[in-house]
């Protein structure tokens, strides 16, 4: 699926929710199907700063494709980065620097994308896009 | 006894709603609400007497003069300061610990010591690790217990003809920790050193009397006490003052300026340079005769029944943990929940309408001390009311359930 499908895809589930309870708690159900990053791999490393949760994310070359596996201490802050990684995980380098992030404004967390909110989205959706970069470099 | 009622109503944000639910305010530690007479006298000014002040001889400038040296003379009263120019006008705590600690680096050597307690916020760590980073001295710091009390008999170990300057709130803003000031003012002048009082969680609470505690230097900021963001008191001994040098170079701190050599100006000018925060000043003591027209006495009572009506309804909470439970100890309430994230319990309650506090609290070393990653903080000021601790904790149990 392209990258736009899947978002459109997310806006429609969220668009079956009256209201933020059953949004927050579709979110905690999302974080449940993390794709874990091993815990060999939660280094320093790859803990992304700014958040005030703690979030590893890890980005793997498979052929064309970038894998992202990841965790984090908080509930929300997992189905958050559990929605981008369902967004840019098994897509092309060039196609994660391509995408933009609308979709996050449409399922109602557009709250988590100030610079300065403690969850780290921007930080999260920066490292995301810095794994595509140094894969795209690679070719 | 407070008509709490009647006190709310000065406060007009208090009637508010948040995500459609009536706002709980629950962050009075990072910064207070303001009362209308507040954000009145903001307009009054820039209204009626707004002009530079201490230059023009205009008679606006003469008002406007006027109403600052007034309310620097509010300060010194409230803190029951010998002059009024031992009061100078900041831009808030942090300003008045750096102006202190950048003063300091003429006066320290290497092997000199600075103390710095554990209990905190990282603008009383960091201008100190600077200093000392320039200077050579070297920085101690006075460690905590379980409760989150400074050890006294650690404190008096550390001390010795070394020590030059000590630092430390009086009371912490992550745990509400009452610390025992006067205690530890009389013991760094026994060995010379001088100390520094980061004021800044405790004005809001109570009114503070720098002679009776022989400070050094007293510092905090008016946003936490009902007054305008941008403005603080560095309250600081006149001999003190004279010696420190001036901080930052401009107008209005100079007393004669050739390309030769420039002499400054008295106290407390000379550490005034720039135009300050005019509107700011005056209206902090607008703030001041707010706070001290509803009572100290008042305004202790009514958070003290905060205190412990939170502390014991949150407690019923099962897997809550209070961080921070001093025996003097302010209206704060540090806590965690067993197996959540504090940052996953703010999010949903802040959509409840509870605003508190969640993270490490500009104090990562205390929370490295109780290794947690950070905790949810509720600090309650004297126009808070039962039924919002209430809200509150129906809240953190409503969280809960949509969480583990």
């Amino acid at each position: 699926m392209k990258i736009k499908d899947i978002q459109e895809e997310i806006v429609d589930e969220f668009s079956m929710f009256d209201d933020w309870m059953q949004r927050y708690e579709y979110i905690i159900d999302l974080g449940k199907n993390l794709p874990l990053i091993k815990d060999e791999a939660k280094t320093d490393n790859n803990l992304i700063k700014g958040c005030q949760s703690k979030v590893w994310l890890q980005g793997e070359q498979n052929d064309d494709k970038v894998v992202f596996t990841a965790d984090s201490d908080a509930i929300l802050t997992k189905g958050i980065i559990a929605i981008l990684i369902r967004t840019f995980s098994n897509q092309s380098p060039a196609d994660i620097l391509a995408a933009d992030m609308d979709f996050i404004d449409e399922i109602g967390l557009k709250e988590h994308l100030s610079p300065t909110r403690a969850n780290g989205l921007v930080s999260m959706i920066k490292n995301i896009k810095m794994y595509a970069l140094a894969f795209d470099a690679k070719k | 006894m407070l008509d709490i009622q009647k006190i709310r109503a000065d406060f007009p944000i208090l009637s508010e709603t948040v995500n459609g639910k009536p706002l709980v305010y629950f962050d009075n530690g990072a910064t207070s609400q303001k009362p209308q007479i507040v954000i009145d006298a903001i307009s009054k000014y820039y209204q009626e007497i707004n002009a530079n002040i201490h230059r023009g001889v205009h008679t606006l400038s003469q008002l406007a003069t006027d109403a600052y040296e007034i309310s620097r003379g509010k300060v010194q009263n409230h803190i029951n300061a010998q002059f009024s120019h031992e009061v100078l006008f900041t831009s808030g705590t942090t300003f008045g610990i750096n102006l202190v600690a950048n003063g300091f680096a003429s006066i320290l050597k290497p092997g000199d010591e600075v103390l710095v307690s554990s209990l905190e916020h990282h603008s009383n760590i960091v201008p100190w690790q600077m200093l000392c980073e320039k200077t050579g001295a070297t920085l101690k710091v006075i460690p905590m217990n379980d409760k989150g009390e400074l050890i006294m008999a650690e404190y008096d170990k550390l001390l010795s003809d070394k020590t030059k300057i000590v630092t430390v709130n009086h009371i912490s803003n992550a745990l509400g920790t009452l610390n025992p000031i006067k205690y530890m003012i009389d013991k760094a002048h026994e060995v010379g050193a001088a100390i520094l009082i980061d004021g800044a969680q405790a004005v809001p609470h109570l009114k503070p009397d720098v002679q009776a505690l022989d400070c050094d230097f007293y510092v905090f900021s008016g946003h936490k006490m009902c007054g305008p963001t941008g403005t603080g008191i560095l309250y600081g001994k006149e001999a003190w003052l004279n010696k420190l040098p001036p901080y930052q170079g401009g107008g209005e701190m100079i007393k004669e300026v050739t390309f030769e050599k420039t002499t400054y100006a008295e106290l407390p000018h000379k550490f005034e340079a720039g135009t300050p925060n005019i509107a700011g000043g005056i209206v902090l003591g607008t703030a001041i005769d707010y706070m001290n027209e509803v009572g100290f006495d008042n305004i202790q009572q009514q958070e003290l029944e905060l205190l412990e009506y939170g502390t014991k309804r949150l407690l019923e909470i099962e897997g809550l943990r209070i961080i921070g439970t001093a025996t003097e100890k302010t209206s704060v309430i540090s806590f965690n929940i067993e197996g959540i994230h504090p940052y996953d319990i703010g999010t949903i309650i802040d959509k409840l309408g509870i605003a508190v506090r969640t993270g490490h609290h500009c104090a990562q070393p205390i929370m490295n001390f109780f290794n947690i990653p950070g905790t949810i903080r509720a600090s309650f000021s004297f126009y808070n009311t039962k039924e919002e601790v209430d809200a509150l904790v129906e809240a953190v149990k409503r969280a809960q359930m949509m969480l583990s």
